[in-house]
């Protein structure tokens, strides 16, 4: 245990812990602390995971480790995946606690849902940066906890209902994940099971106990996911605030899961074991199934946010979909869409957002003719949109070229139909929504409304939804520089072998 | 100095108790404080010693036994009395507020709090079954009168009802020891294990299923647990939180030593010790189905403790097995975890019923307003009874499902999943109800709520801490209770 | 054995058993304390009677065992009466009501 420059994994997990408690013990009165406190707390995470990120560049490797039971260590450490999707939080972090200042302002209990917003990100930097799978069950269960408060954070009885379905799946699946470890644990032994092919000496004659454990841990991962046929907390957790749907489905609890799922393969079993033993296709097929299933689903929905939500079921499937197939092209596309998949998500979801708070539109029938009367946020939201479609070059269109590319590679031809049909339904169910916002006309009934958003606002929203827009389509339309997650996808891919 | 330690832990409180009665302000003070104060610095000197030199036996007046009365202390007994001294401490700070030991009140309270304390430490370190029926009766004799103190209704018909029950049990207890010593000879329980391989079976087996069930109903084990809801309910605060920590524990600790050090390991046993599981199964999945049904805060926190030693036997069938060892240190950690989550929750519940007037879920609306800092220390010991991280709690789920996986018994597996999901139900039910807020328009909810004293919080908060931080430092502590009952039991 | 301390055992177990019966019984609060005094002198006399020695003289520790245990039942019994006194005047019975349990949720304070 040491607790020197090495740990600096732990000090950005305290940085967002700490800020959540000085939150919670600050009180609900003292607005322009807290205002002070959040960015500052998200603004040092950020540059301290940047430092982390040039010192790995420099060669520095960062671990820490506390012993909590014998032969069982809280291990943090940063590997070249923990950086993105480290970075990937952090930046979003930062911009959804501006959204979420403005979004929430005026409104009660903004010092519980602050604190809670930061111990979330707290957990979500704790399973990036996990370093066993001992240590990724704490954080991810952690998450649950933290995520829970912000569900139900309305106290109507809806949320409180939506939280209890939450509460139901993401439990029970953190128990089939506890089974499945402890499992694991009793049949590979004490030790760090999170490296590249540790479980292959110990795999023949086990291959049945090891297909259940992975199974097992699939579950408890793929609720988080959403997973088909673990996803129904998902559009019914759309009752919170806007800022905790885009948290929830961008950063945090989706991510998690599907980050739990690259690990598994990538790390815990490794691609090659977890391919003899049949059970990256069995991972396929079901992301596969989800990422059609989610999107018919998407179309059948008249409420914005749950049409949303139906299209997160459906868009982090492609994350499990291109680990679970293999080669270097997939594994790209797939690592690569974690981070198009949440600037994109996060985007749309600021500006349903936007539209509920300015007019309280949360039907898509009445988008028509918005791009009006809010043009930056219309904008914000085409390009987000074209960009999970998939359009060239956006960067939707660089995670789907990747996946069909690996597919081919990789022999597995029927994944691009998958792609194709999915296309096209994301275009079903994203192309009307642009047609009613720039092409019909206002109804009368929304213009009369007014404008509810105040000057200063309109600057928290607008600005954050700006940013995300932007950065989203840059991913996409500079995906070729250095710098871009692309560029780091490729060359961590090209490091550490598919 | 070991010895005068461990005499010092019996004798201190006793001699407090003794003091608190004499008249004047100043003898109940120096009673107090000097009964309580010192255990902790006695406790490190014991500890150090078992540490070092290993557990222990100590002879009262020179006596050898068989004839004289030893005390034994090992990990688990230090264990043991260092919940006493942490978790009693700090209830005891709470009950100050409540009881000033100047008040009438307090003049009732402190006599029975140190004798309390003095016959838990005596029972932890005697070796003796009929001392130990001495120090039940003590603790059954001081408890409740502790639960009758405020003299309502409720709370005097719980103490009766508890009492008679006890009393049957100590009765069942003890014809059990007058058989047992008829059979065997001796009362050590240390000295106990040959001589009962040696007795007739027909007597052991009447012997030690009187013993346990005497035990059993002292520990309000399913389905004999039907006493405690209510007298832990309607009990005061600190003496709730001590009474659900601390006094069911002393059975079950009983019962770990007759069953895992007195009893010689045959195949008879080790169908008793099954049974004994199947009686924690019960009450894990009992309690937990009755908590999540209760309107009341206290109760449901009654309840809980049904079934949450349903964990501490659920071990027990493991003895055998290879994954003891594992099973061993589950059990012990859920002993101490359970203890402190367990009085963190009752001492939040008792400062929320009294800055709410009442402590209905339908009442709790707004509660993260109203008593943020009770609320806190109700969840983050809730997180710890629900087994989830970072928790002592979850430490102690994980070695016990490790355990019940290695030994290869899958249906522990199954009840260990089961209980954790009724805990988690019915803990989030509370922490729902206290988000809630029927009435949106409701301008201040902060009007109603009456100040509680900063200690009393303080204490409440500080126990969740420490439930919290047994998260972070188990291995120590796990290494230092060691592997448990000696050799008989752990076959190769 | 001897044939008296069969006697003995006997009555002791007649005197366990009877009270045993009552307060299983019973629903008056004295008659079950009764009862257990009851149950009690039955383990006194057993205990007395076994410690007897056939041939040679009589072990004391079960003796030592009966002095404490009629100690503790007296203080035991005279907390029960005292409670019992308290529970008459809240409630003017000397019984726990069957109907406990339908209050189990209020709180009368």
């Amino acid at each position: 245990m040491s607790f020197g420059w090495q740990a600096l994994p732990l000090y950005i997990i305290l940085v967002s812990v700490v800020t959540g408690i000085l939150v919670f013990m600050l009180g609900e009165q003292r607005q322009h602390t807290r205002t002070v406190l959040n960015l500052a707390g998200a603004i040092l995470k950020l540059a301290l995971i940047l430092i982390m990120l040039l010192a790995i560049q420099a060669g520095t490797t960062f671990e820490f480790r506390l012993p909590l039971l014998p032969g069982l260590d809280l291990l943090l450490h940063a590997d070249r995946l923990t950086m993105l999707f480290a970075t990937l939080s952090a930046l979003l972090w930062l911009v959804t606690t501006v959204y979420a200042i403005g979004y929430l302002e005026q409104s009660p209990n903004r010092a519980r849902f602050f604190g809670f917003f930061s111990l979330c990100v707290a957990a979500t930097m704790g399973v990036a940066s996990a370093g066993n799978l001992f240590t990724f069950f704490i954080f991810y269960e952690l998450l649950t906890l933290a995520t829970w408060p912000l569900v139900v954070h309305r106290g109507t009885p809806e949320a409180f209902a939506a939280g209890r379905i939450y509460l139901a799946y993401t439990l029970a699946g953190g128990i089939l994940l506890l089974v499945g470890l402890i499992w694991l644990h009793a049949l590979a032994g004490a030790g760090d099971f999170i490296l590249d092919g540790s479980l292959a000496p110990i795999a023949s004659g086990n291959e049945n106990a090891l297909r259940a454990i992975f199974v097992l841990l699939m579950l408890g991962f793929g609720v988080k996911a959403a997973l088909l046929p673990l996803h129904s907390w998902l559009p019914r957790a759309m009752v919170a605030p806007a800022p905790v749907s885009a948290l929830l489905h961008a950063v945090a609890v989706v991510k998690a899961g599907a980050f739990g799922l690259v690990r598994l393969i990538q790390d815990v079993f490794g691609f090659q074991l977890a391919a003899s033993l049949g059970l990256t296709d069995l991972l396929a097929w079901v992301a596969g199934v989800t990422i059609i299933y989610g999107s018919v689903l998407a179309l059948k929905q008249s409420d914005l946010k749950r049409r949303l939500a139906y299209s997160t079921v459906s868009q982090v499937s492609y994350i499990a979909l291109g680990v679970a197939t293999g080669g270097v092209l997939a594994t790209i596309g797939g690592l690569v869409h974690l981070v198009h998949q949440g600037l994109t998500k996060i985007t749309l979801f600021f500006c349903a957002g936007n539209y509920a708070e300015a007019y309280g539109i949360h039907k898509v029938e009445d988008l028509d003719g918005l791009g009006e009367c809010m043009p930056v946020t219309s904008v914000c939201f085409t390009i987000a949109a074209l960009g999970m479609i998939g359009v060239p070059p956006m960067a939707g269109f660089i995670t789907k070229w990747h996946l069909g590319a690996g597919a081919m590679a990789a022999g597995a031809p029927w994944v691009i139909l998958i792609l194709v049909a999915s296309t096209l339904l994301n275009a079903a169910y994203f192309l009307p929504l642009l047609q009613r916002i720039w092409f019909r006309p206002l109804t009368e009934e929304i213009a009369r409304r007014d404008d509810r958003l105040g000057r200063i606002r309109q600057v928290a929203l607008i600005a954050p939804t700006v940013f995300v827009a932007v950065t989203a389509l840059a991913a996409g339309l500079l995906a070729g520089i250095p710098g871009s997650p692309l560029f780091w996808v490729t060359r961590m891919v090209g490091a550490e072998g598919p | 100095m070991t010895n005068e330690a461990l005499i010092g832990l019996i004798f201190l409180p006793l001699l407090g108790a003794c003091a608190t009665v004499l008249p004047g302000r100043f003898a109940t003070y120096l009673g107090i404080l000097s009964g309580l104060a010192p255990l902790p610095l006695l406790l490190v000197a014991v500890t150090l010693s078992v540490a070092q030199n290993g557990p222990g036996f100590l002879e009262l007046g020179g006596w050898a036994a068989p004839l004289g009365i030893r005390l034994f202390v090992d990990p688990l007994a230090v264990l043991m009395l260092w919940m006493v001294a942490i978790i009693g401490g700090l209830a005891a700070i709470h009950a100050w507020c409540d009881f000033p030991p100047a008040s009438p009140s307090g003049q009732r309270f402190w006599p029975l709090w140190l004798l309390l304390t003095s016959a838990m430490n005596a029972l932890f370190l005697s070796a003796d079954l009929f001392n130990l029926y001495v120090c039940l009766e003590l603790i059954t004799l001081t408890a409740i009168p502790l639960i009758a103190l405020t003299g309502s209704k409720t709370a005097v018909r719980a103490a009766m009802r508890y009492l008679l029950l006890a009393l049957l049990a100590s009765l069942l207890y003890l014809l059990g020891v007058a058989l047992l010593y008829n059979a065997t000879g001796t009362l050590d329980l240390y000295l106990m294990r040959d001589a009962l391989a040696a007795a007739p079976p027909a007597a052991v087996v009447a012997t030690l299923a009187l013993i346990s069930l005497g035990l059993l109903l002292k520990g309000a084990v399913f389905p004999l647990h039907v006493w405690l809801p209510k007298a832990h309910a309607s009990a005061p605060g600190p003496v709730s939180a001590v009474l659900s920590a601390l006094v069911v524990k002393t059975a079950i600790y009983l019962l770990y030593r007759v069953w895992l050090w007195s009893v010689p390991a045959t195949v008879a046993a080790e169908q008793a010790l099954t049974l004994l599981a199947i009686l924690g199964a019960g009450a894990l999945l009992y309690g937990g189905v009755l908590a999540l049904l209760q309107q009341r805060l206290k109760l449901v926190i009654a309840y809980s403790t049904v079934a949450q030693l349903g964990y501490l036997l659920l071990i027990l069938p493991m003895a055998s097995s290879g994954a003891w060892p594992v099973a061993w240190q589950g059990g012990t950690y859920q002993l101490l975890s359970h203890g402190l989550a367990k009085a963190a929750m009752f001492l939040a519940a008792a400062n929320i019923l009294h800055a709410l007037g009442s402590d209905r879920l339908s009442d709790l609306q707004r509660l993260d307003q109203r008593q943020p800092l009770s609320l806190f220390a109700l969840a983050v010991a809730g997180v710890s009874i629900m087994g989830l991280p970072p928790s002592g709690g979850f430490l102690a789920k994980w070695l016990l499902l490790d355990a019940a996986f290695r030994s290869g018994q899958w249906w522990l597996l199954a009840v260990l999943v089961a209980g954790s999901l009724l805990a988690a139900a019915y803990v989030f039910r509370i922490l729902a109800a206290s988000l809630r807020r029927d009435d949106p328009t409701e301008a201040d909810p902060v009007a109603d709520t009456k100040a509680i004293p900063n200690v009393q919080t303080a204490c409440a908060v500080l126990l969740a801490l420490l439930a919290l931080a047994a998260g972070f430092a188990a291995a120590p502590m796990i290494e230092f209770i060691g592997p448990g009952a000696p050799g008989a039991w752990s076959r190769p | 054995m001897n044939p008296s301390a069969l006697i003995y055992l006997l009555t002791a177990a007649i005197v366990f058993g009877i009270g045993l019966h009552g307060l299983l019984q019973s629903r008056q609060i004295l008659r079950q304390l009764l009862c257990i005094n009851l149950m009690g002198g039955g383990i006194f006399l057993l205990l007395i009677t076994l410690g007897g020695g056939a041939d040679g003289p009589p072990d004391p520790v079960p003796q030592a065992m009966v002095l404490t245990g009629i100690v503790i039942a007296v203080s035991a019994t005279a907390f029960a009466l005292a409670l019992l006194l308290r529970w008459h005047e809240l409630g003017d019975s000397t019984e726990l009501d069957a109907v406990a349990n339908a209050d189990a949720n209020t709180h009368d304070e």
